[in-house]
């Protein structure tokens, strides 16, 4: 009765979105049934279909689990999307650097950098938090234009192929590759970019459920974020958990760098993220705040994505724009909660400590 | 450095300013009142893509003339002033999470005017280009004095007069407010109907002032400066004007200025480059980023956000 509650108003927000979208094709003189048919069909065809649908969805379910991490202590992280800058980069700095190395090596020391990048970058603002108690949010907010400046520099200035029209650094070592699951899989086309980070992805779901449901240090970060002042009675340092958090956030975030660098581009490739930091947040509300729920909603935004490409081709007016309305819309949707509770539902999922 | 203060630079950063001026301004009523302005961004492109659209419409399929940008202009603020209320109704009414609803409206106008202008103008995502003589004809000079005359309102209205200590104390201390008789969910939408208004000009100056289109993200996250300016200007209207124009500052010389200013020799070590080289674009535009970052934790004097600032409020039953 409860899951069945939970799905219920995601499921109702979704509807509500595809709605008002359905509404918005209209106006400019296309039909919504065949636009939706064409987005739904294109993305769950066997194997290109669902194949690029795990592909899209699978940063996002790395910046959906950093937001909920954030979220479960209280934090909003709207930085995902430095982080996972700051992170793709230093991936690919290692494995360009250390190209050399065995795979045995490098692949390990890339997956550290991206960890521990992102985790830096998602660090700052926790600790700014946590000793001066400015606001995360704006924090992260200028953290990301900082990211997405310092990174582009050092690529334009310091590991651009010289001459290369293009942003974007030299290739990593071939020990860096992490494989495509058409490499493994029979039959799946290898053309297809899904690659082993999906499986991280699915891990890492399971990871992030593991410890703020069944360990203490879990306990301690929701403990932090339901009631920050029962949690600071009960002997709970919040400082420390909001440096905690936010670092967990952003090393989540980082993975990104991973999917993109070692599975799909081998390279860094700049401004490459599709604002997948900030459909982490829709991600991580739609799905609850719960790993399952940012599973099945970072699939959902990834066959979005998907459609969306076909959508713009294969109609006349509508173009994949579509996608950053109807995501805008979800989120809208999800946010004001109250709006289909009625008076008496009380608005608890997001509640934030002050300052 | 000695040809950097040229007057070139000054009405430069004048006009890039202005934007960030009108969008800070109006994001301080808003922020005074105890409601979030994250969606500044997105009120901006609002009023960006309509004053274009709305202009450009005018001009060529009602032949309106000299009249054009005026009602342009006009539907600039219109659509901020319709953003704002979807957020407003979301905030205050529903109680929603002011920082989400506020990045759900930024998604939300990130794709909208791009998914609109690509069907009404079958283009990538902007409108067509506007003549010259249908822009906004204000010389860098008048708009100077009208954004001194706006400021010096701003101030005025938010310090002098009952509607501004209302807003002030809603913004402070709601329960208070309300024990007074001050009706605080009214207050709160007028500040962020205002702060909608002034959004919308400032989006409406970027595609019919600066520019002479709209195109896809054209604010490329002005209003997130100007939010940044808002805080580094302490939520005052004085501060926040020289903030934005300190800002606007950076981003001139960033355009005009490239080549002009050479590496120190100590950075050019440092980042192993030679020395006399261009200092990079990109540290420039660090910079109002930096400085909020700086000014939040209170390196620079303290910043004190509005106390009640992002709660929704509750009436006691």
């Amino acid at each position: 009765m409860k899951l069945l509650r939970e799905l219920l108003f995601p499921l109702i927000a979704v509807i509500a979105a595809f709605i008002v979208g359905g509404i918005l094709i209209l106006i400019i003189g296309d039909d919504p049934i065949v636009a939706y048919k064409l987005l739904i069909g294109s993305a769950l065809s066997w194997p290109d279909g669902i194949g690029y649908t795990l592909f899209y969805a699978t940063p996002l379910i790395f910046t959906g689990l950093a937001v909920l991490v954030a979220l479960r202590c209280g934090l909003l992280n709207i930085g995902a999307e430095g982080q996972l800058y700051v992170a793709a980069f230093a991936t690919a700095w290692v494995g360009i650097t250390f190209a050399h190395l065995s795979a045995w090596l490098l692949l390990p020391l890339c997956f550290l950098a991206a960890i521990v990048a992102g985790g830096v970058w998602g660090a700052i603002p926790g600790v700014l938090k946590a000793r001066f108690g400015s606001h995360e949010v704006i924090n992260t907010i200028m953290l990301n234009f900082i990211a997405v400046a310092l990174v582009s520099y050092f690529t334009q200035y310091h590991y651009k192929t010289p001459g290369d029209p293009i942003m974007q650094t030299t290739e990593i070592g071939g020990g860096a590759h992490i494989a495509r699951i058409g490499k493994i899989l029979p039959g799946f086309p290898e053309r297809i970019p899904l690659n082993l980070a999906f499986i991280l992805a699915l891990v890492c779901c399971v990871l992030v459920y593991l410890f703020l449901w069944r360990t203490k240090w879990g306990y301690e970060l929701r403990a932090t974020g339901s009631n920050p002042t029962a949690a600071e009675y009960g002997g709970i340092s919040i400082r420390k958990q909001i440096i905690i958090a936010m670092t967990i956030s952003g090393s989540l975030a980082g993975l990104v760098g991973i999917n993109e660098v070692l599975g799909y581009r081998y390279r860094y490739y700049d401004g490459f993220s599709s604002s997948y930091g900030f459909t982490g947040i829709a991600v991580a509300l739609l799905g609850r705040n719960h790993p399952v729920g940012v599973l099945l909603s970072a699939i959902l935004f990834g066959m979005l994505i998907r459609g969306g490409i076909f959508v713009d081709a294969f109609t006349n007016n509508v173009t994949k724009d579509l996608v950053d309305v109807l995501q805008g819309v979800v989120i809208l949707f999800v946010a004001a909660e109250a709006l289909f509770r009625g008076p008496f539902g009380r608005f608890g999922l997001l509640k934030r400590s002050k300052v | 450095m000695r040809d950097l203060f040229t007057i070139a630079l000054i009405w430069s950063t004048v006009r890039l300013a202005t934007p960030l001026i009108l969008a800070a301004l109006g994001g301080l009523f808003s922020e005074r009142s105890g409601i979030i302005n994250i969606a500044l961004e997105g009120k901006m492109l609002a009023g960006a893509f309509t004053a274009a659209a709305v202009t450009y419409a005018a001009d060529s399929k009602l032949h309106l003339g000299a009249a054009s940008p005026w009602l342009g202009l006009l539907a600039g603020m219109s659509a901020g002033i319709f953003i704002a209320a979807i957020y407003a109704i979301v905030c205050i009414r529903y109680k929603a999470d002011q920082v989400v609803s506020g990045t759900a409206i930024n998604i939300l106008m990130f794709g909208l005017p791009a998914f609109l202008s690509g069907a009404f103008f079958l283009s990538s995502g902007s409108t067509p280009q506007i003549p010259r003589d249908r822009l906004i004809p204000f010389t860098p000079l008048v708009i100077a004095i009208l954004l001194l005359m706006l400021t010096g309102i701003c101030w005025y209205v938010l310090y002098r007069t009952p509607f501004g200590l209302r807003l002030r104390s809603v913004g402070e201390n709601p329960e208070a407010a309300d024990a007074a008789g001050v009706s605080v969910s009214r207050i709160r939408y007028a500040g962020v109907l205002i702060a909608g208004a002034l959004a919308g000009i400032g989006g409406a100056y970027l595609s019919i002032g600066q520019s002479s289109l709209f195109t896809r993200n054209m604010t490329s996250g002005r209003g997130f400066i100007a939010l940044a300016a808002l805080i580094f200007g302490k939520w005052r209207p004085v501060q926040t004007l020289l903030a934005c124009l300190l800002f606007g500052f950076t981003e001139a010389v960033s355009i005009q200025m490239q080549g002009a200013i050479k590496l120190p020799a100590f950075f050019a070590t440092l980042l192993r480059q030679t020395p006399g080289d261009d200092i990079p674009i990109q540290f420039i535009q660090m910079v109002p980023y930096l400085l909020t970052i700086i000014v939040l934790a209170g390196f620079i004097g303290s910043s004190r956000p509005p106390r009640a600032l992002g709660i929704p409020y509750q009436k006691e039953k």
